[in-house]
């Protein structure tokens, strides 16, 4: 791997091992976060290989039950805990200070230990395949009383380090959301008021602050779940007089804002990326910007849909439905917002703009079922089954993981100076379109055909649709190929990328690619205008021009 | 779909409103087809289920059609020709747009909600609070008027991991539930170990059994035949394998199954779960991870079978 020489003449040459170690810069520590993120993707895919090969025959043979449910439990683990909250926070560590111009986060070294606690939990979880009686297996909602059922007795489990896995991914991610928080809100260059930011930072904004809300709650409930398990307190054992159904509040309260937190980022993408590859300002950005603190606020009275058949109240249900199907106004405005910008543009179908336009028409399946969900009747029938299975697979992979790719593609050129290849993105996105549509399609037919999530074994009936989702699974398994040939081969020898190869506007595409340590240093720009000026022609910053002129000379000089 | 006001053009108003159309007719048309997406119905609550999810679905259909029409004439229609760079004409917003797409989908969502508030009264298959608790369940009248009580009340005690239904009133206990048909029944549910998930998906109802609490529950069966209870709340190794049949009879078998039941003496009840156990045990390295130990299948007067064929 070789590092691009600086465009800075102060700059000193940077080794990649700086990767390595211990790093207080907001972009080393946003690729660490990235790279171990795929790394744990890997493993949390491998797992789902085994769970969709378990699923492709109706008996339990693959695998022992016992396996399976340790596999599940661990594949949804790992894909939330360390794949995607890590890979996000790693595209807030690169996006955020660049984009509204602050030399690194308000807090560089909170930051790296935010970003260092994700190694220890991630290895904590992994350890926990090792230990006797093997992982968790009580899935990734952790609901006692069976997830302290212990069946071997020792203080030492799979579950008891699930858990201690969990409660410092909670400390990491509230390190994490403090410094965003602060920096977005502290930090801006100057004239960026916060109707003059992009709109990433708004959704990671919004993300963060829900990050702030939520997490002491399950933090807090998983040391109470973990005390329960391990020294016999009784929070939740019902024959202490405890409550497993407290649990379940505790754990939704925060788990599912947490979905908002993953898409908002994702819809922050969007944002940035259709105005580009169409070549048109966002349509009504002040909008976009407020619909995610509406999400923000409704999103955290919502919760309750998780437990419509746990035995809460008519009233509760009645509630919470018309909570959450309000949730489907503010995001109905974003989805129809960026039509309007796709909207008599110029379209360029490169590899961002096309896992872009995926994820948009995969997320709107997955918002109708959504409110499908939403309607405590329907809900009734198909909750715990493949149905919600497939609809969230529909909104995480679907929609935000195709995002993140999008992402990925987009500004891989600016944080590694590197282009990535388009063939093997376009194959990529073709491979990973086809794949996600087939894995999780079928599960809608399933789950409304009555079969449980879950389960490691099921009924004949069921086979042909679960066949066809494990070939959907091996497909995406696959899919995953031409996306590490493309970053591996196209970061060690890439062509050179330039400062703005998309011709973007943003105050991060008038920094040089990669940029220098300090981004701006002391010549911040003063932004003039709103993002997303394009056609009309106004300058983003002042002396627009000139910074880019300055920046062009460098590049011709290199 | 027109973000921007140009001028009237009649061809375009009159191919758009076509196109519409024709997006009402096949979102009508799938939402009549998802009926077929379902097990039969086999319970008074099964139709109103079914019904809303076609609504919804029509809906849901239109609205996926028109959003990915509009995606299509974009991706057709709007692309920049090979090497122009320059930008489009920018628009940067409308407000009466943005009101309209705030306006509509808010009041269809309302729709919604309002019909499927409507749908949960008339199942009413689960109380106000008062209706779980530790009590009697035959004191309970949830969600019926007062000239149709329950004729039957059955407990059902879920475990780690069988299902086991007793019928008090006649003395019977069996591994197989059974029902008559058209008749309101209640349930009392109820939890030796952990959570466990009362899933019957021809009947469209499920409810989560909690271990402390019994809850009371109520459906109607309408339909005459074998029907699977699944577990639908993880309850740990076995939870796949802890299935049951549900068997609808009519009046005069329901009552021959039960007086027939009450004279037969108590026998082990069908656990899946226990039979997988002894087999894991007997083999000289225990595979896989570490489990709780099955409870030892109920006592019952009627085993019945989880291995026939069912209707769904």
């Amino acid at each position: 791997m070789t590092t691009t020489p600086s465009l800075h003449e102060d700059q000193p040459q940077l080794s990649w091992t700086r990767y390595l170690g211990f790093s207080t810069d907001a972009k080393v520590i946003g690729i660490q976060y990235i790279v171990l993120a795929f790394f744990f993707f890997l493993i949390g895919g491998f797992l789902a290989m085994i769970i969709r090969g378990e699923l492709l025959t109706p008996p339990a043979d693959l695998v022992d039950r016992t396996v399976y449910n340790g596999l599940y439990t661990m594949h949804g683990t790992i894909m939330l805990f360390l794949f995607i909250f890590p890979v996000l926070n790693g595209l807030n560590n690169l996006l955020i200070p660049t984009m509204i111009g602050a030399p690194d986060m308000a807090f560089p070294r909170l930051n790296t230990a935010a970003f260092w606690l994700v190694p220890v939990f991630g290895f904590l979880l992994i350890a926990s395949f090792f230990v006797p009686g093997g992982p968790a297996y009580s899935g990734w909602w952790s609901y006692p009383p069976v997830s302290i059922q212990n069946p071997l007795g020792h203080l030492i489990s799979g579950q008891s380090l699930w858990l201690l896995a969990v409660a410092l991914s909670g400390v990491s991610s509230i390190m994490g959301a403090i410094n965003f928080v602060t920096t977005i809100l502290r930090m801006r260059a100057p004239g960026m008021s916060l109707f003059r930011m992009p709109v990433f930072c708004w959704t990671a904004l919004a993300a963060q602050s829900l990050q702030l809300i939520g997490l002491p709650a399950l933090t807090g409930g998983a040391v109470m779940l973990l005390f329960d398990l391990t020294v016999g307190t009784s929070f939740y054992r019902p024959e202490g007089g405890g409550d497993p159904v407290l649990y379940q509040h505790f754990f939704w309260f925060y788990s599912h804002p947490a979905v908002y937190v993953i898409i908002l980022p994702v819809f922050g993408v969007f944002s940035e990326l259709f105005p580009v590859y169409s070549r048109k300002p966002l349509f009504g950005y002040v909008y976009v910007c407020l619909a995610s603190f509406i999400i923000v606020g409704l999103g955290l009275i919502v919760w309750v849909h998780h437990m419509f058949p746990s035995g809460v109240t008519m009233w509760m249900r009645n509630l919470f439905m018309f909570t959450t199907m309000l949730i489907a106004v503010p995001t109905g405005v974003k989805v129809f917002a960026w039509l309007g910008t796709l909207w008599r543009g110029k379209i360029q179908l490169t590899t961002p703009m096309l896992f872009c336009l995926g994820g948009l028409i995969n997320f709107v399946f997955a918002g109708i079922t959504g409110i499908m969900l939403a309607t405590v009747p329907i809900d009734i029938h198909v909750s715990n089954t493949y149905f919600v299975v497939g609809h969230f697979h529909y909104v995480i992979y679907g929609a935000a993981v195709m995002g993140i790719f999008a992402a990925i593609y987009h500004w891989f050129p600016k944080f590694t100076g590197r282009m990535p290849y388009e063939g093997l993105g376009k194959l990529h996105f073709v491979l990973t379109f086809i794949g996600a549509n087939l894995n999780f399609l079928p599960m809608h037919p399933l789950g409304l055909m009555g079969m449980p999530r879950r389960v490691s074994s099921y009924d004949p009936e069921f086979a042909f649709w679960n066949v066809l989702a494990s070939l959907g699974a091996f497909l995406l398994g696959v899919s995953i190929i031409p996306f590490l040939l493309n970053m591996i081969s196209s970061w060690a020898r890439g062509p050179k990328a330039t400062h703005n190869p998309w011709n973007a506007i943003g105050l991060e595409w008038l920094l040089p690619s990669p940029p220098p340590v300090e981004n701006f240093e002391e010549h911040v720009p003063t932004v003039i205008s709103r993002p997303y000026g394009y056609g009309t022609g106004l300058p983003l910053v002042e002396h627009q021009a000139e910074i880019e002129r300055q920046l062009i000379l460098q590049e011709a000089s290199a | 779909m027109t973000p921007t006001p140009i001028s009237i053009n009649r061809p375009a108003v009159i191919a758009v409103s076509l196109w519409v159309g024709l997006l009402i007719g096949i979102s009508r048309w799938v939402g009549l087809q998802s009926y077929h997406w379902f097990p039969v119905q086999a319970s008074t609550a099964a139709p109103l289920v079914d019904g809303l999810f076609s609504f919804e679905t029509a809906i849901g259909t239109f609205v996926f059609l028109a959003v990915a029409s509009v995606m299509a004439w974009v991706i057709l229609r709007h692309r920049a020709e090979k090497y122009d760079a320059s930008d489009a004409e920018p628009i940067e917003g409308n407000t009466k747009l943005e009101i309209i797409w705030t306006a509509i989908p808010f009041v269809l969502v309302m729709a919604i909600a309002v019909y499927a508030m409507k749908v949960n009264t008339s199942l009413g298959v689960l109380g106000p609070m008062e209706h779980i608790h530790l009590a009697d369940a035959r004191e309970q009248q949830g969600g019926y008027a007062g000239d149709r009580l329950p004729a039957e009340s059955i407990e059902v005690v879920a475990r780690q991991w069988s299902w086991e239904f007793r019928y008090p009133e006649a003395g019977v206990s069996s591994t197989e539930l059974h029902l008559p048909v058209d008749q309101p029944v209640t349930f009392r549910l109820v939890s030796e170990d952990v959570l466990h998930g009362f899933f019957i998906p021809a009947f469209r109802l499920k409810q989560d059994v909690i271990p402390g609490r019994a809850i009371n529950f109520n459906l109607t069966p309408t339909r005459v035949g074998r029907y699977r209870l699944r577990d639908s709340q993880f309850s740990g190794t076995w939870f796949a394998a802890n299935q049951a049949d549900v068997v609808v009879d009519s009046q005069e078998d329901y009552q021959a199954w039960l007086k027939q039941a009450a004279h037969l003496p108590l026998q082990a009840g069908i656990s899946d779960a226990v039979a997988e156990y002894q087999q894991r045990q007997q083999q000289t390295r225990t595979p896989g991870w570490a489990t709780v130990k099955p409870a030892p299948p109920p006592q019952v007067n009627v085993p019945g079978s989880n291995a026939l064929p069912h209707d769904a």
